[in-house]
């Protein structure tokens, strides 16, 4: 199970900071497939948000193929995003730990790191028929 | 729009007395069923006598205000109102309250729902309602019109009392209550923040009348603010605009595509939108599809 975390202040429609926070739950591994995802009761009564809020973000969610549906149980968790590779002590992520490592006994600070990452991630992408796996979440 | 309607208002009127200029005047709008409503506006805007007209405490001086399909008087049982004096009887005590809601509404008396807003406070089951804070009496009306599982729930200016933790802990037992059973909720309130992110509908009221009606999304998806040099702003309907220098700033209804070219456009804010409109109190009334009444001959009272 996931809790979302409303910020009012970021600008960020509400409906969109749920799909987000349930993807990084997803690549992250916080949720798996066969998980619940809490109800719109559940969420509205925590975070004191419009119920048509959490729908709308799930149907988006449901949209996208990440989750499903089932009448009278609730919202379930269909797939994973980034196949849990991304996932802590998976070897994506050791590998950028010891890179990170590396960087930084090189003499990077962190805004360096991040900077260095956003350039080879806009090169990455960059290149026509890699793009279209990375639609979606970011475009508020 | 084949959906319900919670409430429909055709030319709906309200004066009190010849002297003074009307608390209502000429309002027209409909609140389909199952939306969280914030009713706003400036003090003296109008707001609760709205909601009065709509518990069927006040008759309209001219006009009709249908509630749930009907007369606000053949209702009473399928909604719950909550005034801004959250009036109670200071001599019984928080469970005498409770037991006089269970009491007063037979046969659809929630005693585990109106128990849990209590609890949660906590409030004294022994306590006397006169020696309640204001926030406490709040929440003792918030359980009594939640027990009495209304299908609309009217809440003149509910937040007002509370402590930020109160707050949002009540207005998430609300959301939770529609997410639940589809209530209707209609609140009103002079501070904007207090009701956004919980509220997918608006009624703006400033002066006697609706001024913007629709559903949030809706209403901001229909404005642009604009930023760019000065030029006729034709066909768009300007609701705001300002001038400094060279750059003109406007809030606009938007007709057609805008030039993208030589303006930075943006969606803009609710509050910069309500500010906008409360600024500028001659700018055209807008209601959307939704919130825009049918024709008037169904509802010849």
């Amino acid at each position: 199970m996931v809790e979302f975390r409303i910020d009012r202040r970021s600008g960020v429609a509400t409906y969109l900071q749920i799909v987000q926070q349930t993807k990084q739950a997803l690549r992250l591994g916080l949720l798996e497939p066969g998980d619940r995802l809490p109800t719109a009761r559940e969420v509205v009564q925590a975070t004191a948000i419009n119920p048509n809020t959490v729908l709308k973000a799930y149907r988006e969610l449901e949209r996208e193929g990440l989750v499903e549906a089932r009448r009278g149980l609730g919202t379930f968790v269909r797939a994973t995003l980034g196949g849990g590779a991304s996932a802590a002590g998976s070897p994506l992520h050791d590998e950028l730990a010891d890179w990170a490592r590396r960087a930084r006994e090189a003499g990077l600070e962190r805004e360096d790191m991040a900077a260095l990452l956003t350039s080879v991630l806009d090169d990455t992408y960059r290149t026509p028929g890699a793009r279209r796996t990375q639609q979606g979440d970011e475009n508020a | 729009m084949t959906s319900v309607s919670a409430l429909e208002a055709h030319g709906l009127a309200k004066r009190f007395g010849r002297r003074r200029p009307p608390a209502l005047d000429d309002c027209s709008f409909r609140l389909p069923a199952g939306r969280i409503c914030a009713v706003v506006g400036p003090n003296g805007a109008g707001k609760s006598t709205l909601l009065a007209l709509a518990a069927g405490l006040l008759r309209p001086s001219a006009g009709a205000l249908r509630v749930l399909g009907a007369e606000p008087a053949a209702v009473r049982e399928r909604m719950a109102y909550v005034a801004q004096d959250k009036p109670l009887y200071g001599q019984l005590t928080v469970a005498q309250t409770l037991a006089a809601g269970a009491e007063l509404n037979p046969g659809r008396w929630d005693a585990s729902a109106a128990a849990a807003v209590v609890e949660a406070g906590p409030l004294d089951p022994k306590a006397r309602v006169r020696t309640l804070s204001g926030g406490q009496r709040t929440r003792l009306a918030l359980a009594l019109a939640l027990g009495k599982r209304p299908e609309l729930l009217l809440l003149d200016e509910p937040m007002a009392d509370l402590d930020p933790l109160a707050r949002h802990q009540l207005m998430g037992t609300l959301m939770a209550d529609a997410a639940e059973h589809g209530t209707t909720v209609v609140m009103s309130s002079h501070i904007l923040t207090e009701l956004e992110g919980a509220c997918d509908y608006l009624l703006l009221v400033a002066g006697g009348r609706v001024r913007l009606g629709g559903g949030i999304d809706d209403l901001l998806a229909a404005h642009r603010l604009l930023t760019g040099p000065v030029a006729d702003l034709a066909p768009h309907t300007v609701v705001e605009s300002r001038t400094t220098g060279r750059q003109l700033t406007a809030l606009v209804r938007q007709d057609g595509p805008v030039d993208a070219g030589s303006w930075s456009t943006a969606e803009p804010s609710l509050e910069e939108l309500l500010l906008a409109h409360l600024r500028a109190p001659e700018a055209p009334p807008l209601l959307t599809p939704s919130a825009t009444p049918s024709s008037p001959e169904g509802v010849a009272a």
